[in-house]
């Protein structure tokens, strides 16, 4: 039975379940005080005949491919001769055997005999959803039936359900963090069976592509990460030097010192340099920065490359400009006009005042901000993607070109893969690094913002 | 009356659209203190800003008129305003200190203005500033301490003794103690009638008795315009006008 | 005292107003660099990109036997292209010759060709607008007038038969349809970007589907029913938190849980969907709170004050007036996912696929991945593409900015 399949017959018991509880209702209020309206009988029949079946649905058909994985994983062994290893690949093969991908082979005893174990898999699978399917159906709707007497209260259960959903739906949130934690840590925790986290976090050697051939797998140094953390705060570093003056300057004169009108053709500016793609900008550096820098390099006898972590940097830090800018501005804006006025009222210039006022005022908001954009500097991927180079590259010089955190990621991770090897796993250890560093971050600077604005309001 | 220290001929402020100040005149003695009282939205608040610029800040403020402080207008191209306001203190109706310590507080505008070249000048001025607006015995001990640890009322001396330090000759009161509570602003009170011996000042408040207390001469704002002004024992006992009247005695206000 | 003041404060306001100077054009200069290098980045790409809208055809007769309509299937339309370009060229024997002049045409002409002949059309000779390669393309939009190699990567011969084309009239260039109607191709001029555009259209769908109606419950929920507790500060302190996680680690997470663990295909909207979601989800949560906070209390008061539930309340008062900047907030986060293309990368959307995907399960990409894809290509056939469609992404970018901000407008607080 198809998903829709499932969905519609939800739907259609949930509709007559609530014309029932509705109708139910309009006969026997003309006879007692009823406790809830006549549409909330409806409303709690709707959401008890559809709500558990559709949430049965939706987790079942997430888990069924691997479910489905298993059985086979189980049941191969005992028709045909699997290693553990060429699970994968056979496994591979029959889904697109089945799927006609690959043409059915009547010779192969893979095609006849896997087959056969696969469509198997899949009968059981299916057959006990629409089981389980069928009694969890069943239940809603003799619970429903049962609720739908005079007696009972529908309005406060159906108020709860709702209240109940709403939370459930809520909570995707907080699972979302917990996924990521689980799957970054889940696959890094298979990365340090193969590589020791102390080479890993403290090594100077990172060649990870080579890793792939057998006899080097997890040796020496391959994964040590220190170049990779290195260039990231290179060009981090590089790219607040840039954001952080101007996006604060362009923050102290949009609030201190523009005119309404002035500021309402400056704002959008900086709102449009903020939602242009971060692939458009990577283009960029890629086609104009980068090269114009090693073209400057030429001039004055340098060699450089067009993949400096200055050319990267440099672009990053204008898509950060804008960011700087609204936090501090936000900030800026929040400091009392009482503290000005005194400052103004002593005979200070307005530049005194916000030299010597504002912005110590106004300071540890700014910092917030300024680790909100370190953030995400360090987590900005596309730029380096397509503007940094690969190659692993330990120095504090700018013009050189070095690599990044999440362009290891990507690189490590795009194209095929194999799941178990230790390059592809190196990718996840990575984004743990990543995930850590930026949560405590981000966190931190949420804090600070936050008690900052109490501390005006 | 000495030659009046400012004089106002004929201002008006508006807001926008929102005639604010009417065609105001009004002099101001020196060693006197003068309140300017009124409903609320009278424009007093209004008024006391336009002597030492304070309504610049604001965009759509705009003003016509004469504005003189000895002889010279203020809104004038040769008047600087960074001059005027080291001239005209302001003491504003919440208490405003700087989140800095108590010495930066009152070491501010000297800085600012570069009044002194060495510290132990500066620190003359802030022992100086801090007796008169008398804070000094209260903070001796703990000058180091943020301006703002201090309680109400000793934080509006705080900026008392800010905008003293620069040595102002007209200090501006905009409500100094609506925030105060009552034995706070006795304090207040006392320190403004000693004050009086160096500098004009001039106090709007909304408590009648204060006025009374506090001024010599007093202003009766109402709608941008002032209906009367005189000694203050003559505008709460015998006042000319029918409006003023009516304000003084409760009926509306 | 007072004296003493004057001619002190008058000494040092000089200095004191250049640095007032300073600062002010310090905020300028910060300003005027942000716009500049805005306007360089859109100017360069214009510049680039304009080019790409329009495309350059080769005007081929096309002899058809009343044969050929009888069966159209036994027709080889490449020939019948070939044979029209020798037709143009009839001095040209040599078989080198006729390949350099047979490059002229690009591969897809003889699709276009297959296309416009059916059993209707007259039998005879047509004369047809066939597609032009990118070498020919290139020549004819100037790229190559200054350089050193006015030819570009026609050969000497190549270079003459287009000169003889061109004095001809038989060269002309016209809206590049296939810009807009084809999917990706290893020929430039046969490159579209409705294949990326489907994707796009495909994930932002699963997006919006998705991130509203739980962005929105979590909102009302957080706002209206939540208890005020730690456990609501944190699942607070996660949403403001999740709205700064990095873009990539969205996609590690969508590469771990929906392909790896539940065995999603890769490359499929599906996925990237799932995955903005849950990357949009905090923009839209956060955009909704503040919906709602602004719903003033007094209404909320009058309709519980009259006997209504909580929720009754909330369904009657709040949600209406909340709704516009509900919406709104869901477009931003809407905006911000079609430029998105980090956590895709992750989940194998980057990849070369020439067929516009039809479900939300075939292999796709979106736009900003296309314009990935494209960017590393040497080809200038691609590189004025590449613009071209980055011009179309920020197209999309202003019309869904511009539909919030009427949207904001419009819907500005009444009360």
């Amino acid at each position: 039975m198809s998903l829709s399949a499932y969905f519609v017959i939800n739907l259609i018991l949930a509709l007559l379940l609530y014309l029932y509880g509705r109708s139910r209702a309009i006969a026997f209020s003309s006879s007692r005080k009823l406790f809830a309206t006549k549409g909330y009988f409806g409303l709690h029949n709707l959401l008890v005949a559809f709500v558990p079946s559709f949430l049965f649905v939706l987790i079942y058909t997430l888990a069924e491919p691997g479910m489905i994985r298993y059985l086979v994983q189980s049941a191969l062994p005992s028709v045909l001769d699997v290693e553990p290893e060429s699970f994968q690949f056979i496994y591979n093969e029959l889904l697109n055997v089945h799927a006609e991908i690959i043409p059915f082979d009547a010779s192969n005893t893979t095609h006849t005999l896997g087959l056969a174990v696969y469509v198997g898999a899949i009968n059981t699978v299916s057959i006990s959803k629409m089981l389980l399917f069928g009694s969890i159906v069943l239940i809603a709707t003799m619970y429903a039936l049962y609720r739908t007497n005079p007696s009972f209260n529908a309005r406060v259960h159906a108020e709860l359900m709702i209240k109940w959903i709403l939370m459930l739906l809520s909570m995707i949130s907080v699972i979302t963090t917990f996924g990521i934690l689980l799957s970054v840590l889940f696959e890094s925790i298979r990365f340090f069976g193969q590589v020791s986290i102390f080479d890993f976090l403290f090594g100077t050697q990172w060649s990870p592509q080579t890793a792939i051939r057998e006899d080097q797998v997890g040796s020496s140094g391959a994964f040590g990460a220190v170049p990779v953390f290195g260039g990231t705060l290179l060009i981090a570093l590089v790219a607040m030097a840039v954001a952080i003056p101007f996006g604060l300057f362009s923050a102290i004169f949009l609030s201190e010192y523009a005119k309404s009108s002035t500021k309402d053709i400056l704002k959008p500016i900086l709102e449009i340099l903020a939602g242009i793609p971060t692939v458009v900008y990577g283009y960029f550096a890629a086609l104009v920065i980068g090269p114009f820098i090693r073209e400057l390099g030429d001039n004055l006898g340098w060699q450089l490359t067009s993949e400096s972590a200055l050319a990267v940097g440099l672009v990053m830090g204008v898509m950060i400009i804008p960011f700087v800018s609204s936090i501090s501005s936000d900030v800026i804006s929040a400091v009392p006009m009482s503290l000005r006025e005194g400052s103004y009222g002593c005979g200070a210039t307005k530049s005194e005042t916000i030299r010597n006022v504002v912005l110590p005022a106004a300071l540890p908001g700014i910092i917030a901000g300024v680790l909100l954009a370190v953030s995400r500097a360090i987590g900005e991927t596309m730029i380096v993607v397509m503007a940094a180079g690969l190659a692993a590259n330990l120095t504090f010089n700018p013009l050189e070109p070095v690599t990044t955190v999440t362009a290891q990621i990507v690189t490590l991770l795009v194209g095929d893969q194999e799941f178990d090897s230790a390059k592809t796993l190196a990718a996840f250890a990575l984004g743990l690094v990543l995930f850590v560093v930026t949560l405590l971050l981000n966190i931190y600077a949420l804090h600070v913002v936050r008690k900052y604005r109490e501390q005006y309001e | 009356m000495d030659k009046p220290i400012f004089q106002v001929k004929g201002v008006d402020v508006f807001y926008g659209d929102n005639h604010a100040i009417k065609s105001v005149n009004l002099d101001i003695a020196r060693n006197e203190v003068i309140s300017l009282i009124g409903p609320s939205g009278c424009g007093k608040s209004t008024f006391i800003r336009c002597l030492n610029r304070m309504n610049d800040t604001i965009e759509s403020a705009r003003i016509s008129g004469e504005v003189l402080l000895e002889g010279e207008d203020i809104y004038s191209k040769e008047m600087d305003v960074v001059m005027l306001r080291a001239r005209v203190g302001m003491v504003f109706q919440k208490p405003n200190p700087f989140p800095k310590s108590i010495y930066d507080n009152v070491a501010y505008g000297p800085r600012i203005h570069g009044l002194v070249d060495t510290r132990s000048d500066l620190d003359d001025i802030v022992k100086e500033s801090l007796q008169k607006a008398g804070l000094w015995e209260e903070v001796k001990d703990r000058l180091t301490a943020i301006g703002t640890s201090l309680s109400g009322g000793q934080q509006q001396r705080l900026c008392i003794a800010r905008t003293i330090a620069v040595g102002p000759e007209v200090i501006l009161m905009d409500e100094p103690c609506s925030a105060l509570d009552p034995i706070a602003t006795a304090k207040i009170e006392d320190l403004i009638d000693e004050l009086r011996e160096k500098y004009a000042i001039v106090i709007v408040t909304h408590s009648m008795q204060q006025a009374a207390r506090v001024s010599q001469r007093t202003a009766y704002f109402h709608l941008g315009e002032i209906i009367e002004v005189g000694d203050t024992d003559q505008i709460f006992t015998n006042p000319k006008e029918r409006l003023t009247e009516d304000y003084i005695t409760g009926r509306f206000g | 005292m007072s004296r003493d003041l004057k001619t002190l404060v008058s000494q040092g306001l000089k200095s004191r107003y250049r640095n007032e100077r300073i600062m002010r054009s310090l905020g300028v200069t910060a300003l005027l660099f942000a716009s500049g290098f805005l306007l360089l980045i859109l100017s360069i790409i214009f510049s680039q990109g304009y080019r790409a809208f329009t495309q350059t055809y080769i005007e081929i007769p096309i002899e058809l036997s009343t044969a050929d309509i009888e069966d159209i299937s036994s027709i080889n339309f490449q020939n019948k292209i070939r044979d029209g370009l020798r037709e143009l060229f009839p001095e040209l024997q040599a078989r080198a010759e006729l390949a350099d002049l047979f490059r002229l045409a690009s591969r897809g002409a003889s699709i276009d060709l297959e296309r416009d002949i059916s059993s209707e059309t007259p039998p005879g000779t047509i004369n047809f607008i066939a597609l032009a390669s990118s070498d020919v393309d290139m020549i004819n939009k100037g790229y190559f007038v200054d350089s050193e190699s006015p030819r570009g990567r026609l050969s000497e011969q190549q270079y003459e038969y287009f000169q003889s084309l061109t004095d001809r009239n038989l060269i002309s260039r016209q809206i590049n349809t296939n810009l807009f109607l084809k999917g990706d191709s290893s020929y430039p001029e046969m490159a579209g970007v409705m294949g990326a555009i489907m994707g796009s259209v495909f994930v932002l769908g699963i997006t919006l589907f998705l991130s509203f109606p739980i962005g929105a419950a979590t909102a009302i929920y957080l706002e209206e029913f939540a208890p005020k507790n730690r456990f609501t500060d944190f699942i607070e302190v996660n949403i403001n938190n999740l709205a700064a996680v990095p873009s990539v680690i969205f996609g590690l997470l969508g590469l771990a849980m929906f392909i790896n663990f539940f065995g999603f295909p890769r490359s499929a909207p599906i996925v990237g969907g799932f995955v903005l979601t849950l990357m949009t989800l905090p923009i839209v949560i956060i955009a909704s709170r503040a919906a709602i906070t602004s719903v003033p209390p007094s209404i909320k008061e009058a309709a519980l004050g009259l006997g209504a539930s909580k929720l009754k309340m909330v369904v009657d008062h709040v949600i209406p007036l909340a709704l516009p900047g509900m919406l709104t907030g869901t477009i931003i986060g809407m905006a911000r996912a079609l430029g998105e293309s980090a956590p895709l990368l992750m989940i194998g959307m980057v990849a070369f696929i020439t067929e516009i995907p039809q479900t939300i399960f075939s292999p796709s990409t979106t736009l900003p991945i296309q314009i990935f894809l494209w960017a590393d290509s040497p080809d200038r056939g691609f590189s004025e593409r590449t613009s071209a469609a980055i011009i179309i992404l920020l197209v999309f970018l202003i019309l869904m900015n511009l539909i919030a901000v009427i949207l904001r407008k419009k819907f500005e607080k009444k009360w």
